[in-house]
């Protein structure tokens, strides 16, 4: 089983964080800082297991990671998962997400949490290995992303209106705006 | 219309870095209002924001309503969120959940298999007991949905129902079974996922499942599938080393041919669990260790920090049993040793226990100290403090030669780890030592005492503290043995700040050391030395007088009025006559002194307490004093009629107001006498123990060596019960920075490295001095103080120099490995325990059966039960496998008289276990013995045919046996048979396996080229701009 999901970046701050067992938030927050502390003090050409997180688990689980750029991808599991499994899911899960938000980066983590959840949910449900064929999930997401879009079709676009609206920059827009140059339309007039 | 969505609340909270938790709070107000309006878009857009700041470790709880309104939307768009929201949130206590049994319902049975599948992926992280019950059935049609998909996530839910509600599992379990065979390979995956998670717990209720699990591990290419199924394998052989034999074929054959890493470590492991299970016997089993151990060499010589590892984890579980084919590969263990990974230095630590010998043990601990000193991280540290103590005295120290050598690095320990946790454990050792080992109790009464006096005092708050608890028992104790007696009681007397239990030990032990002096003041006949002792202790003692803790208060003040009373007596003579004798009385309080703390200690095994008859008359169940009247029954149960009749009057009497102070008084008076009567009691029972145990054998006396052994049980007694559990004895540590210890260090850093050369020293004389050895070795036991230089003469390994008291007296039918906590281990919140549900395979494979095979007649059916049943084994049979063979014996003669006699004399018929579903061997066609192919069963009712055919086949291969005397093995090959056709009837196994291997092709990343270019909040963090690099290829070959 796996027990915990977390992403954070280099500084601590978590991008995701999927708890299949119940923590009030402030323990979250805590297994995410002390998660944090264990990996990031580890070189990047040590192996990627680590016992002892004192908050989550005890003997029986191990903290599998992997260190790709800014984040860090860490599974809690216990021993009825394999590392090297466990470690290759890791990799299907940021290989997923590469291929759906097109050369994955920090802030399409950030920006997007909630897609993110829900490609994850894909990958895993309640702790258990769902699916680890990349092909297969990007086909789920896929089609419940079309699902989305159809539904959106029409109420859609007043937000996309919005969005258009919140993201135009007005300042520069109307610096942009060219009007005619006055003096010489001045000089042009004749009376 | 305006209101923020995620992004604008996400973009706020990145520009509000300084403020954050007020821009929060701010946008939580704003949600709030969002909440409340009627539009369910700005409710979802408000839930979503929600689960942002949830992930910042906000409580959302409050929402909880308005998240299921969320989930309830009938567009997908906000189910999602809603159930997103939900499963971050909501927990199995959530009250809310009761509200969200009927929508739930309605999602599972949606048209659309995305709201299905959102809702199951939602419901798994939240669900609970009230919803498994509710929920169970919807979700069991949905094992059967025609969507794959759905069918996937249903069975995984499942598992999540039955560790809510175990009553789902029985009725759920023959469909579960059916999934194993689905023609999806992710729902078979998913099932062998949720069956392996339930085995886990409760082996014994799946072994029935074996057969199945075996065809799959044989057949199948998905690497995670087989993972799973070896891995349950695993859990089950210990139940059934019968499996064990089947099962070391295949996975070997996986060894070899396999190219994927973490299938190869899992198979090792399986072979390794099974090796564990039938390890006796079996002598040409020694290959598949070796393989093992080959493969994990190959695997801990790579450069993959992560195989290391791995490798290193699986070889201590060879260690366990197979130590030997361990120690070949010491130099690569001990080499992991240093290096620079700490996972990677803490599995080498684990292995070290089984590398160490009498030869190698000091270097080892040398080693482990250099460690110490260059670790960082205190995690690590104390876990090299535990191991060096572990090795030490593993096996009653085993290994440990010289003792004085041990005490050496116990001290060296505490000076290096003074921030260390592990305070207690080497107080342990310390006391342990000293008490086990008496030859060395000169040594170490001397360190201790230079601990005590130099150990430094530090402000921080660690248990180190608990090593001045054993220095200043050891010293008091054994003070007979100290070379200043007077200074050691002067450290003792020093103020200090310490924890108090510290302190009490210490005014206990200044009493010991008070009374060895006074006496040794009486055989001088010194009594101005006596008399100077008094007051110089009485006047020390005034300082833990004024302790605040209350045992050291207690302690200080019965020690100063024990030594008041003794200097009382000296005083008086003084009056008199000038002789300078001392006064008889005084002789007196000074020997009965001495007596207090005279008698030796020995071990006492952890349940040395049930060898202690339990006396005659004691009833452990009777009330001492009888509970409060109040409870009518209590009183006098025997004088039922009374008893009403004395209730009513005190009711009366209550009601009157008068008279009642008569009766009150009267029973108060019955109670306190009973408490009176406790004290007297109390002393006679305690005599009469005196005498019983005085003449009970099995009681633990001093040890008849001991010089003190003529002081009377009862002191003896006085003294063992203070210290009735050694554990509790504190500890001090000791400083090394003392004259007489700067003399031991010259010319070598360490002081426990002397022992170190000196062993090897000895060891390059060895030869030589093999004739002087044995004359020695005699010599050693009498003057051990003297011995250690010669005690590494042996030539092979060194002699023990020190020989420790291993006795401990324990009960007959006990063993010390009998863990008396075995119920503690139960976690009574473990969900499993309740799913422990035996699963009789055979009750849910008839009825199913008997509705398809509608032709098959009764009889068959019956037969068909029969044998089904035989292959379920319940645990009685698992514990005696002999047993299981004789019913399954008894049964074929039910069925076959003549197969009877072919089974009975053919004494090593392999079980039915596997024999069903067993490996499709290729091979085994090419024996030629299958009758029964030509019967080619369709898909649907193979099983039936298989079971059919098992009957006859087992007659066959009992038959074929006699004829051939083949071994084992070639029985394994002839069952086989039929399933290799079953497979062959099988286009769904090959077409999965054929996917299968399309699914686990690596992808390579990636035309840079095709990024898109405009990214609007790329812009703010070039950081966060670096790609993830995932191009790498993993390891794994999936």
């Amino acid at each position: 089983m796996i027990k915990a999901i977390l992403v954070f970046n280099n500084h601590g701050k978590p991008r995701l964080s999927k708890f299949y067992q119940y923590f009030d938030e402030n323990l979250q927050q805590q297994i995410i800082k002390e998660t944090f502390q264990l990996v990031s003090k580890r070189d990047d050409n040590v192996c990627n297991f680590l016992e002892g997180g004192s908050l989550i688990g005890g003997s029986d689980y191990k903290l599998i990671y992997r260190h790709y750029a800014t984040l860090y991808f860490v599974f809690c599991v216990d021993s009825s998962e394999s590392e090297l499994g466990i470690l290759d899911l890791i990799q299907v899960f940021v290989e997923t997400l590469d291929k759906c938000f097109e050369n994955v980066c920090e802030l399409d983590l950030i920006f997007h949490a909630d897609a993110v959840h829900h490609i994850l949910s894909e990958l895993v449900m309640g702790g258990m290995v769902l699916q680890t064929n990349m092909n297969d999930i990007i086909t789920r997401i896929e089609d419940q992303n079309k699902l989305i879009k159809q539904e959106s079709g029409i109420s859609a676009a007043p937000a996309r209106a919005v969005s258009v609206v919140k993201s135009m920059n007005i300042p520069q827009q109307i610096k942009d705006i060219k009007l005619p140059d006055l003096p010489q339309a001045i000089k042009d007039l004749k009376f | 219309m305006f209101d923020k969505n995620l992004t604008d609340l996400v973009r706020g909270i990145r520009n509000n870095k300084d403020n954050e938790a007020k821009y929060i709070a701010q946008c939580i107000e704003e949600i709030k209002q969002e909440l409340r309006q009627d539009n369910i878009n700005v409710k979802c857009n408000a839930v979503a924001k929600l689960t942002y700041i949830q992930m910042l470790g906000y409580d959302i709880s409050w929402a909880g309503f308005n998240i299921i309104e969320v989930m309830s939307s009938s567009r997908f768009t906000c189910k999602r969120i809603g159930y997103l929201a939900a499963s971050q949130c909501f927990h199995p206590d959530s009250e809310l959940l009761m509200l969200t049994t009927n929508m739930i319902r309605k999602d599972l049975n949606s048209q659309n298999q995305y709201d299905a599948g959102v809702a199951l992926s939602g419901l798994s992280c939240f669900i609970s007991p009230d919803l498994s019950r509710d929920l169970a059935n919807d979700i069991m049609t949905l094992m059967s949905s025609t969507k794959p998909y759905l069918r996937m996530k249903a069975v995984l839910m499942m598992y999540k129902v039955f560790l809510r509600y175990p009553e789902a599992l029985r009725p759920a379990f023959p469909k579960l079974k059916e999934k194993l065979e689905d023609p999806d390979p992710g729902v078979q995956s998913a099932a062998v996922n949720v069956i392996c998670e339930l085995a886990r717990k409760n082996p014994k209720n799946y072994l029935p499942l074996a057969p199945v699990f075996f065809k799959l591990m044989t057949t199948s290419t998905n690497n995670w599938m087989l993972i799973k199924i070896i891995k349950l394998f695993g859990a089950l052989t210990p139940l059934e080393p019968r499996l064990g034999k089947k099962l070391i074929e295949p996975l070997t054959n996986l060894i070899h041919s396999t190219s994927a890493m973490s299938l190869l470590y899992e198979c090792i492991n399986t072979v390794i669990a099974v090796l564990i299970s039938i390890s006796s016997g079996m002598p040409n089993h020694s290959a598949s260790i070796q393989l093992c151990v080959q493969k994990l060499r190959i695997l801990i010589v790579d450069s993959d920090q992560n195989l290391k590892y791995l490798g290193l984890l699986a070889m201590s579980k060879i260690l366990k049993t197979h130590p030997k084919s361990v120690q070949t590969h010491k130099d690569l263990i001990l080499a992991c040793l240093d290096d620079k990974d700490e996972s990677i230095r803490l599995r080498a630590l684990d292995l070290l226990y089984g590398m160490v010998s009498k030869k190698n043990l000091m270097e080892i601990v040398k080693r482990l100290l250099g460690h110490m000193e260059r670790a960082e991280g205190s995690a690590y540290r104390d876990e090299l403090l535990y191991k060096v103590i572990e090795i030490c005295a593993q096996s009653s120290y085993l290994y440990v030669t010289n003792f004085e050598w041990y005490m050496t690095v116990l001290v060296e320990l505490i000076q290096l780890e003074a921030g260390s946790k592990h305070g207690r454990l080497i107080a342990e050792q310390l006391l342990d030592v000293a008490i086990r080992v008496p030859v060395v109790r000169q040594f170490a009464v001397n360190e201790m005492t230079n601990l005590l006096d130099t150990f430094a005092v530090s402000t921080q708050s660690n248990s180190m503290y608990e090593v001045l608890y054993a220095a200043a028992w050891i010293v008091g104790e054994f003070s007979g043995e100290l070379a200043d007696t007077e200074r050691t009681l002067n450290i003792l007397l020093r103020p200090r700040k310490l924890p108090g239990h510290i302190q009490g030990v210490y005014v206990q032990n200044v009493i010991k050391l008070f009374a060895r002096l006074a006496t040794t003041c009486l055989e001088l006949q010194d009594m101005p030395g006596i008399v100077r002792l008094c007051d110089h202790v009485l006047e020390k003692l005034q300082h833990f007088n004024g302790s605040n803790d209350i045992e050291v208060q207690e302690r200080a003040n019965s020690a100063c009025m024990l030594i008041e009373m003794l200097r009382k007596q000296l005083t008086q003579p003084a009056e008199d006559a000038s002789t300078g004798s001392i006064p008889p009385m005084a002789i007196e309080i000074v020997q009965e002194m001495a007596l207090l703390f005279a008698g030796e200690l020995i071990p006492v095994a952890p349940k040395a307490q049930r060898k202690v008859p339990l006396p005659d008359g004691l009833d452990l169940d009777e009330w001492i004093n009888a509970p409060p009247p109040d409870d009518a029954s209590s009183t006098s149960s025997e004088h039922d009629k009374d008893e009403l009749f004395v209730s009513a009057a005190h009711d009366g009497n209550d009601a009157t107001g008068g008279g009642g102070g008569g009766n009150g008084s009267h029973s108060g008076g019955k109670r306190r006498k009973s408490l009176e009567l406790t004290p007297e009691q109390l002393e006679r029972q305690r005599m009469a123990r005196l005498i019983e145990q005085s003449n009970n054998p099995h009681y633990l006396k001093s040890t008849p060596s001991s010089a003190s052994a003529a002081i009377g049980n009862s002191s003896n007694n006085s003294n063992a019960d203070q210290y009735d559990n050694i554990d509790d004895i504190p500890i001090t540590e000791l400083p090394l920075d003392i004259e007489g210890v700067a003399a031991l260090r010259v010319g070598i850093t360490k002081r426990s490295d002397k022992y170190l050369k000196e062993q090897q020293e000895a060891a390059a004389h060895s030869k030589d001095a093999k004739k002087k050895h044995k004359k020695s070795k005699k010599s050693k036991k009498s003057k051990n103080k003297v011995a250690y230089n010669s005690s590494s003469e042996s030539d092979a390994e060194p002699k023990p120099l020190h020989i420790v008291n291993t006795t401990l007296d324990m009960p007959e039918g006990v063993t010390l490995s009998d863990s008396e906590e075995k119920d503690g281990k139960y976690d009574p919140n473990d969900p499993h325990r309740a799913l422990d549900i035996e699963l009789d395979m055979a009750a849910f494979e008839a009825p199913a059966r008997a509705s398809k095979t509608a032709s098959a007649s009764k009889e068959s059916v019956t037969a068909q039960i029969g044998l089904a049943a035989s292959e379920s084994i319940d645990p009685e049979t698992v514990a005696m496998p002999s047993k299981k063979e004789k019913k399954s014996r008894e049964k074929a003669r039910g069925e076959h008289k003549t197969r009877k006699a072919q089974a009975q004399s053919q004494p090593d018929s392999v079980p039915d276990l596997i024999d069903t579903g067993s490996s499709p061997c290729r091979t085994a066609t090419d024996n030629g013995i299958n009758n029964n192919n030509n019967t080619a069963p369709s898909h649907a009712d193979h099983s039936q045919h298989l079971k059919k055919k098992k009957r006859e086949k087992r007659a066959h291969k009992s038959s074929k046996l006699l004829n051939d005397e083949s071994t084992a093995t070639t029985i394994g090959s002839t069952t086989i048979i039929d399933v290799g056709e079953t497979s062959a009837a099988h286009p769904e196994g090959d077409v999965s396996a054929a996917v299968d291997a399309k699914v686990h092709k690596k992808k390579h990343k990636k035309d840079k080229s095709q990024h898109k270019e405009k990214r609007t909040h790329k812009s703010p963090a070039s950081e966060y701009e670096q790609p993830m690099g995932i191009s790498t290829p993993s390891k794994e070959m999936f």
